[in-house]
């Protein structure tokens, strides 16, 4: 696929669905669509279904935490077209409990992907018809991808043999989780000046040995 | 559970009750725990619980650096390891922008397709003895065993190998690997056609397979299906023909394609896949051309073992790399491989920094088994146990 004719598809998407759509970029060969939250159904309706798109597959649903932001979600579908070969990725944000609307109708497949961003970032979709927790522990608490949940977790569980059963507990780290911060402080220090840097653009005068 | 259903009049009411089927049970392969409602022997519905197995490999990649974070992709399906890591590498190499010599794409393919036949040997062979075919599983372990030392010899590693790497492999192939590697394509097609003649026309083994498990091809692509399920329901789609990575693109092999949508159809689909996997491997061994095996982009991959005790800058660019890591600039990807269960996809979000902000791994298998519900339902509770075995599932990748 050349980026060309991605873009040519991205300007066709984005001239039908007019302002459903927020921006289309293509980058690394990848078209990308932004879209408004509650005209996700339309856009997907209307990627599966026109001729010149047929986006039949929805291959990934997956969240992306930014809790710096104000809508601190985004929600991003991968799309596949076998008819056209192609690839396309619709992004839409959300806050916390603001839900999506779910593609389950469209795409049954999309069931358990939603499960699965629930489970993971606390994303509701609305008309979802089971949005169950999928991957944590039965009465997990806490969703474990967001930013702001520590990669170590808050319960710990072990086999208690006097109570003959699985015990849940907090925590105990006997060392602390190391976060080791490796970047160096020079990478990306490209255009500051530092001491001494403003001499080297100018013209030695005389010979100096 | 309150539900009545009256067959006859005359005869007593069958209640539906609720069946456990695992997570400890030999064939739920691996940890699955499926909660099946039944009337009398028919399912009625069935919901697969998972997450026994989940890791939390998304979260600890997000606090690793991408060198570091390899290892995990091994153990998401540890049937086909490599496979695993060749998405990882593709989807860095391409938010990187390198190119990989030609010998190391060809070491990966090699790989790969390696790779495909263990999974396929495994998938094949339990999913018989599932069905009650003893044989094939004590024969394909076997051979499974001789493709795991190929993986040991280049490695160090039967399963885990952690040998792919941004930028090319590990290492070269170690003397005389290569003619090994040839010798066992000389001898597999052998033992593929005793599979085929133990199982394809089996009596036993048909009326076990044959309209169990049927998903038409609108089904198949409305649950996101992909790889074998895919094509054994008669799409003709392969990511390694449609989308080539690496040096598939100069590889010459045929697509199966399934035509009866069942659990033989797939089995067949995959049958055949190991017959062109060898047929790769060979033309691997024969085309693989002489060089490098990493990019020479020192900031990516290591600098050699010689330079780096004669040269400062190497030492630098070693200590760098081994410490630091080195950093991706800022961007996003999706990028998919044809794995051997089907398409296998990466989401990488890129920040600039030496860690992935945000990997999504799209497991084939975690789709594939989503469907489960809607194939079982009006099966008999044991030809479930033949659709699970054609699903091809793998906790290691559908938990994560």
């Amino acid at each position: 696929m050349t980026n060309q004719s991605l873009m040519d598809l991205g300007a066709h998407i984005a001239a039908k669905l007019g302002g459903d759509v927020l921006s289309t970029e293509v980058r690394l060969g990848e078209l990308v669509l932004v879209v408004r939250r509650d005209a996700l159904i339309g856009v997907l309706t209307f990627l599966r279904d026109d001729p010149l798109c047929l986006f039949q597959e929805l291959m990934d649903v997956c969240g992306v935490d930014w809790p710096n932001r104000e809508e601190r979600f985004d929600v991003v579908y991968n799309l596949l077209s076998i008819k056209r070969n192609q690839r396309v990725r619709v992004k839409l944000s959300t806050g916390e409990g603001v839900p999506v609307p779910s593609a389950t109708d469209l795409h049954p497949g999309a069931n358990w992907f939603e499960r699965e961003t629930w489970d993971m970032f606390g994303i509701l979709f609305s008309g979802h018809p089971d949005l169950r927790r999928i991957l944590t522990d039965y009465g997990f608490e806490g969703h474990p991808l967001r930013k702001d949940f520590p990669v170590t977790g808050y319960v710990e569980v072990r086999y208690d043999d006097g109570l003959k059963r699985v015990v849940y507990e907090p925590v105990k780290l006997i060392q602390d989780f190391r976060a080791f911060d490796f970047l160096s402080p020079w990478e990306g220090l490209t255009d500051v000046m530092l001491p001494g840097d403003e001499k080297a653009g100018v013209v030695k005068t005389g010979s100096n040995p | 559970m309150t539900a009545v259903v009256d067959t006859q009049e005359e005869e007593t009411p069958i209640k539906t009750y609720t069946v456990n089927v695992g997570p400890q049970h030999p064939a739920a392969h691996g940890v699955l725990r499926l909660v099946a409602e039944m009337a009398g022997e028919v399912v009625e519905r069935a919901d697969p619980h998972i997450g026994l197995l989940h890791r939390g490999t998304e979260k600890l990649i997000e606090y690793k650096s991408y060198l570091q974070a390899m290892p995990y992709m091994d153990r998401l399906d540890y049937c086909a390891p490599m496979a695993m890591e060749h998405v990882f590498v593709l989807g860095v190499e391409k938010l990187l922008g390198i190119k990989v010599p030609p010998r190391a794409q060809y070491i990966r393919v090699l790989y790969a397709e390696i790779s495909r036949l263990m999974n396929h040997l495994l998938c094949i062979t339990t999913g018989a003895l599932d069905v009650g075919a003893t044989t094939p599983a004590l024969w394909g372990f076997e051979e499974r065993e001789k493709l795991m030392e190929y993986s040991e010899r280049v490695s160090g590693a039967r399963m885990h190998a952690n040998y792919f790497r941004v930028g090319g492999v590990a290492l070269d192939l170690p003397a005389g690997l290569s003619e090994d590697i040839y010798s066992f394509t000389e001898t597999y097609p052998k033992y593929i056609d005793d599979l085929d003649a133990l199982l394809t026309n089996n009596r036993i083994f048909k009326q076990r397979t044959v309209d169990i498990g049927v998903v038409s091809k609108e089904q198949a692509l409305a649950w996101g299906m992909s790889g074998p399920m895919l094509r054994g329901s008669g799409v003709p789609w392969d990511l390694r023909k449609s989308q080539p990575y690496d040096a598939y693109d100069q590889m010459d092999f045929d697509v199966p394609v399934g035509l009866t949508n069942d659990c033989w159809a797939r089995y067949l689909v995959r049958m055949e896949e190991m017959r062109q996997s060898v047929k790769i491997i060979r033309q691997c061994l024969e085309k693989m051309p002489d060089g490098p095996v990493r990019t020479d982009d020192h900031k990516v991959t290591p600098p050699k073992r010689g330079e780096m005790k004669r040269s400062m800058e190497a030492l630098i660019h070693h200590f760098k790399l081994y410490t630091e890591g080195f950093h991706v600039p800022a961007g996003e990807t999706y990028t998919a491989v044809e794995a051997p269960k089907g398409e296998l996809g990466i989401y990488f979000i890129a920040d600039g920094t030496n860690r992935p902000y945000r990997c999504h791994i799209r497991s084939p298998g975690f789709a594939h088994l989503s469907a489960l519900a809607f194939m079982s339902k009006g099966h008999m509770l044991a030809d479930v146990v033949a659709m699970i075995a054609s699903l091809d599932i793998v906790f290691g990748e559908i938990d994560r």
